[in-house]
């Protein structure tokens, strides 16, 4: 059964030695993914993340438990994981700097024993769809940051991977790179179908963005695991809007709404701005049992004689789920360790 | 499949089975791909020029003026002139080799060497041979332009026994340099320390600037262990074979010598980096750049 998996651990740990004690970075992870799913881990600064990728890339061994990569063992097959897989890492300067970005590159692609010629066509057709065309010729230590990291993504492209660890892979970079990044990702998803991507990020939009699946992890657990969509769901079992109306209904105000069936509340949203005095503008918050009560709610409305101006689903964010779960937020648990 | 994708196998367990020619042919590209930035970097840092062929050569020259200046005799300057070409070499072996793994880890290169499918040794043999390219053009400028300008007058009986020992003084030389670049990691200090701390006791147990003969033969038995002072004096012996300067042991011992130490370094170099690996895994240092 793991031998179909993309990635497979169970009970996995790792304690690294330290003083004054010794330091427990994984406390037991369990973790299937399917062949050709995005997953993600999601979490803060040392929150393990990147420790279980240093062992599922054969960098680094659990200190108990089991961890495979499309069958093949961590600990004992660590050659035959090295040819199906790759891995880049957020502001990773690897490589040589006298080198020119094509030459970098078939360097790398020569570790992978692409043959000479496939190698700088591979490098080529890699250099064109991230963009890299213009700085073909340029020395490494030339690129900007952005650049660079593509060209750490083209790398980790070279020798068509089935699995792809993306550590932290936007990290330091400025929107429109780390945008451009995450585009080039999901390309690669919609052209390599059955390649596996385990994503770290403590970013909630390239999660949600890029991850069929989301771990969600801290302090070397995993605290919750599914879809986004579930995740969220954790949180927020009901589906809430937020209505905007012309005016209140005449018949029944507010309780014309909160007495309909599936409707669980209806109150002023904590965000209505509108002003009495110059207009009947209303803006309502209603709690629904799920989404389909809305059509009866609608239509309530109008036959109430208010007018539906806007309707937005009010759904809560990763970090409401993470919030949720932990206790603090990202940026608490970064100010922790800071202090 | 787009250039996202290339990979003709059905899936990844049938991707990851090789047979042993690729594996063999893998091992050979990585070679040659970690060979290439040494060799590139030839025409790509001319500043290198000064610090690695006019800076030794000044050192050179300071030597030869002082032997003139005593009245030594002529053979003396084509030694010199010889030992500041491999001192090339030397240099190339404790900077370029012994700490550059230190380095690779810093870059996070080590990581990606790691994760790779080719053995690594396979990428310290491609640093070897792309460092021993690099360095011959440098040590052939030093030779070149040392026995125009000071008039060395070579006699060389056996060129091919020459070309012989100088390849065999490469394999244990470099071989040492792969050992040195585990062990530099294994042992965690600053390589750059390091580095220096090995420089300047080989120019003098190796014999660089002056016939090793001249310290004694108790001294015989320390540079038995230095491939570059084995290496030296055989070709010195071989270059100047009409020189009155007699080497420390016959040429034939000492290509024993060589032969010997090429094999012991090279095991060595194995099993270091074979016992680097599995400590880097098992205790999650080394290949860590933040650790």
């Amino acid at each position: 059964m793991s031998d179909e998996l993309a990635i497979h651990a169970r009970g996995v740990t790792r304690i690294y030695k330290a003083k004054p004690s010794p330091v427990t970075a994984l406390g037991g992870v369990d973790l299937d993914v399917q062949p050709g799913e995005y997953f993600g881990l999601l979490g803060p600064n040392g929150a393990g993340k990147t420790t279980l990728i240093k062992i599922l890339t054969t960098l680094l061994l659990p200190t108990s438990g089991t961890a495979k990569i499309a069958g093949f063992d961590v600990v004992n097959e660590t050659a035959k994981i090295r040819r199906v897989i790759n891995m880049v890492a957020g502001g990773e300067q690897s490589g040589y700097g006298l080198l020119t970005l094509r030459e970098q590159l078939w360097m790398f692609s020569q570790f992978y024993g692409l043959p000479n010629r496939d190698g700088w066509r591979r490098v080529d057709e890699l250099i064109e769809i991230t963009g890299l065309t213009e700085q073909r010729d340029q020395k490494v230590r030339t690129l900007s940051t952005g650049q660079r990291q593509k060209l750490n993504f083209a790398r980790g492209l070279l020798n068509d991977p089935w699995v792809l660890f993306l550590d932290e892979p936007t990290l330091g970079l400025d929107v429109a790179a780390a945008r451009d990044l995450r585009e080039h990702t999901l390309a690669w998803k919609a052209a390599a179908p059955g390649r596996t991507l385990l994503l770290t990020t403590h970013y909630m939009v390239e999660a949600e963005q890029l991850c069929d699946r989301i771990a969600i992890v801290d302090r070397g657990k995993i605290l919750a695991l599914g879809t986004p969509e579930e995740l969220r769901r954790r949180v927020q079992a009901e589906s809430i809007f937020r209505l905007e109306l012309d005016h209140l209904p005449h018949d029944g105000g507010i309780a014309a709404i909160s007495d309909l069936p599936g409707v669980l509340s209806a109150v002023p949203a904590d965000d209505d701005t509108s002003d009495g005095a110059a207009s009947d503008r209303v803006a309502l918050k209603v709690a629904l049992a799920d989404d389909s009560a809305l059509t009866s709610v609608v239509t309530a409305v109008a036959e109430r004689g208010s007018q539906l101006i806007g309707l937005a689903k009010s759904e809560p964010s990763l970090e409401d789920v993470f919030v949720e779960l932990v206790g603090r937020g990202f940026g608490d648990e970064e100010e922790e360790a800071v202090s | 499949m787009s250039a996202y994708g290339s990979a003709p196998a059905s899936g990844p367990r049938e991707a990851a089975e090789w047979s042993n020619r690729r594996i063999v042919a893998v091992n050979l590209r990585a070679i040659v791909g970690r060979a290439y930035p040494r060799v590139i970097g030839l025409t790509r840092e001319p500043s290198w020029l000064f610090f690695e062929i006019f800076l030794p050569f000044l050192a050179v020259s300071a030597f030869v003026f002082v032997y003139r200046a005593l009245g030594a005799p002529e053979a003396f300057v084509g030694f010199v002139v010889l030992g500041g070409a491999m001192t090339a070499f030397w240099l190339n072996v404790v900077w370029m080799m012994a700490a550059q793994f230190y380095w690779e880890k810093d870059q996070g290169n080590l990581e990606l060497y790691f994760t790779a499918p080719m053995h690594l040794m396979s990428v310290l043999a491609g640093m070897a041979i792309g460092g021993l390219v690099m360095t011959s053009s440098r040590a052939l400028a030093v030779i070149g332009i040392g026995s125009l300008l000071y008039g060395v007058s070579y006699d060389v009986h056996e060129p091919l026994a020459l070309a012989a020992v100088f390849l065999l003084t490469m394999i244990p030389l470099y071989g040492m340099g792969m050992l040195f670049a585990s062990l530099f990691l294994l042992w965690g200090r600053e390589a750059f320390h390091l580095a220096q701390l090995l420089q300047e006791p080989i120019y003098f147990l190796g014999g660089v600037n002056f016939p090793l003969r001249a310290l004694g033969p108790a001294v015989g038995l320390v540079m038995a262990t230095l491939p570059l002072g084995v290496g030296l004096d055989a070709m010195r012996q071989l270059a100047f074979a009409s020189s009155d300067t007699n080497g420390v042991l016959p040429v034939g011992t000492e290509i024993v010598i060589l032969v010997a130490m090429g094999i012991v370094f090279l095991v060595a170099a194995r099993l270091a980096l074979g016992y680097l690996e599995t400590l880097a895994r098992r205790e999650g240092r080394l290949t860590l750049r933040w650790q």
